[in-house]
């Protein structure tokens, strides 16, 4: 069985959004139709979007850290949001995992987003049908595109590569050599969805090296050794260039 | 969770509408069997008329929550597994059995089969009845369980809600029956006025027993499952957005504190102590209006002790929209 996810590095997402502008600019303009905005130039303004990027604060002054948070349907592999639908329009695909809307079913109850403990369905206001991320679905199949871009938007956007794509249920694929690891969590597991989406904490990266390990001791050309200062009177590169 | 108008008035009129169905179906049974006095079936017939109607006005309230209401025939789909979906198919069935069981008394129709036929003047209106209150009851349970099976709404997550949905739609509904029998045969008010007394005891018992347990609830979530971070002191700096968005409109109340607060106390005021009150008046002094009130300070009371129960409910995906920035 394929079971398609995200997983997100928490340790080198720098919240920049990219993954937000390029999801929601690649899936208005996708073939289920637009993600409706209200009022986007005005005061208080709304509109859908399958992936949000949060920040949050982790300590007290000075000693704090800033971990910018992006969030998307998580394609529970339990995913409670999908029992609950009356209409069937909410599923799961059997094939590689992927939780879709079917928006020709929909009634918009929004019972689904009620039962998402993740917050990530969003209705549409106008369109009146619960949306969602759709792992780029209409993308990652496109045998029109080249190899390479057959990736979510968001994954291809992200300036940090914060963001791994993979089928977790292959234990040598990218995404599962991660998870393994990096120490990859999930959200909420008090819940029991079990999401394939996981997310790589943020860790600091230490070199343990010693002094004695700096200056090599076995070093027969001196090849290694400070070399002399040159004379200080000529001009030098330094000077005649900017950089 | 906001509450929404829509949802709160479905699920007081259908309950209203099937525990006066329960207060019919129960006079009716009893009476046969010799234990309350034989009404005229338009007793009967009127009776469930109203109950169609109060399930229908709830069917209509219903309409106004769904983005495609024109879709909604599609919700019948999957019964298997979604309580919402076994609620719309039972309430259309609640309706027409009420609808048949008001016709059969409406026209007299009687199968003449079994050799002791009730005094209420037949056996088939004891048939469609049976079948109307199993529908009721599933009805009641369907709607409880729309919220008790959301477990990490941990405010519904029990069967106090399914009961208490059951106990208040109950009460409601005789009460309705305590005011409408005082006008067409007060032989029944004293079965109906007192069971309702009862129903509302009842009602305020396991109702104030959900209020205690979620105002004791621990919180199974919080910013550390939610993000996955292990410190003692994380908050949010933003939710990624300035305005709003869908998440923080329909998972918070967005009513101040005080109200909140008030609300509590008005719905116990208004569903049970008041009702109380007026139907033990209205009883002793066998006087309709006291009667008429009570159901109408107990209506108004549910749709305070509704917007409660939704407003109480708090979701884990309200600990990501904590801060606008
Ligand atoms: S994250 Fe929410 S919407 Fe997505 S599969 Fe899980 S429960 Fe469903
Ligand atoms: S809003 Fe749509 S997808 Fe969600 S439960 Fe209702 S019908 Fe299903
Ligand atoms: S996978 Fe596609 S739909 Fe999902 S968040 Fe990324 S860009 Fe948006």
């Amino acid at each position: 069985m394929t079971q398609l996810a995200l997983i997100i590095d928490l340790n080198v997402c720098v919240g920049c959004h990219a993954c937000v502008t390029s999801c929601k600019e690649w899936n208005t303009s996708g073939p289920a139709g637009f993600m409706s905005d209200d009022n986007p130039y005005a005061a208080d303004p709304t509109g859908t979007f399958f992936n949000r990027v949060q920040t949050f604060e982790v300590g007290t002054y000075p000693d704090t850290a800033t971990v910018h948070f992006p969030k998307s349907c998580l394609h529970c592999e339990e995913p409670p949001c999908v029992p609950v639908c009356p209409t069937g329009a909410s599923y799961k695909r059997e094939e590689d995992g992927i939780v879709l809307v079917d928006y020709d079913k929909c009634i918009g109850c929004k019972y689904c987003s009620w039962a998402c403990p993740y917050g990530v369905r969003e209705i549409d206001e106008h369109q009146k049908v619960m949306k969602k991320c759709t792992l780029c679905v209409d993308r990652i199949y496109d045998a029109t595109l080249p190899e390479t871009e057959r990736k979510p938007a968001c994954v291809l956007a992200c300036p940090t590569s914060a963001r791994l794509f993979g089928d977790v249920h292959d234990s040598e694929s990218v995404v599962s050599r991660a998870i393994r690891d990096e120490g990859g969590y999930a959200l909420m597991p008090e819940w029991g969805t079990r999401p394939a989406n996981h997310y790589l904490p943020r860790r600091r990266t230490e070199i343990k090296i010693h002094k004695d390990e700096l200056i090599r001791a076995d070093n027969p050309l001196k090849r290694e050794t400070e070399r002399p200062e040159g004379p200080v009177t000529e001009q030098t590169l330094d000077d005649v260039t900017s950089w | 969770m906001h509450p929404a108008f829509s949802v709160i008035f479905l699920t007081t009129l259908i309950g209203t509408g099937q525990g006066l169905f329960v207060a019919l179906y129960a006079a009716e049974v009893l009476a046969a069997v010799g234990l309350l006095p034989v009404q005229e079936r338009g007793v009967y017939a009127v009776g469930s008329l109203v109950v169609a109607l109060f399930l229908v006005g709830g069917l209509i309230a219903s309409f106004f929550h769904l983005g495609h209401p024109e879709r909604a025939w599609r919700s019948a789909a999957r019964w298997r597994t979604s309580w919402l979906s076994r609620e719309v198919i039972v309430l259309p069935i609640t309706i027409a059995a009420a609808l048949t069981y008001g016709a059969v008394h409406h026209f007299g129709w009687n199968l003449g089969n079994f050799s002791r036929v009730s005094p209420v003047g037949g056996d088939l209106s004891l048939i469609v009845g049976a079948f109307g209150m199993l529908a009721t009851f599933t009805l009641f349970v369907s709607t409880g369980m729309i919220y008790a099976c959301i477990k990490f709404l941990q405010e519904w997550a029990s069967p106090l809600t399914v009961i208490n949905y059951t106990l208040l739609g109950l009460a409601s509904g005789f009460i309705f029956a305590s005011a409408y029998v005082a006008y067409v045969a007060p032989a029944l008010l004293a079965f109906c006025a007192i069971a309702a007394i009862w129903l509302v005891l009842l009602g305020l018992i396991t109702r104030s027993a959900s209020l205690i347990r979620n105002a004791r609830i621990k919180s199974k979530s919080s910013l550390q499952t939610a993000i996955g971070v292990r410190h003692t002191r994380i908050s949010q700096t933003t939710q990624g957005f300035m305005g709003g968005s869908f998440n923080t409109r329909e998972f918070f109340h967005g009513a101040p504190g005080w109200m909140f607060r008030s609300i509590k106390w008005i719905f116990l005021a208004l569903a049970f102590v008041v009702p109380l009150v007026l139907l033990s008046f209205g009883l002793k002094e066998r006087s309709t209006t006291l009667l008429v009130q009570a159901f109408i300070v107990h209506y108004l009371g549910l749709i305070a002790e509704r917007w409660f129960f939704f407003a109480q409910a708090n979701h884990p995906q309200n600990l990501y929209y904590q801060a606008i920035d």
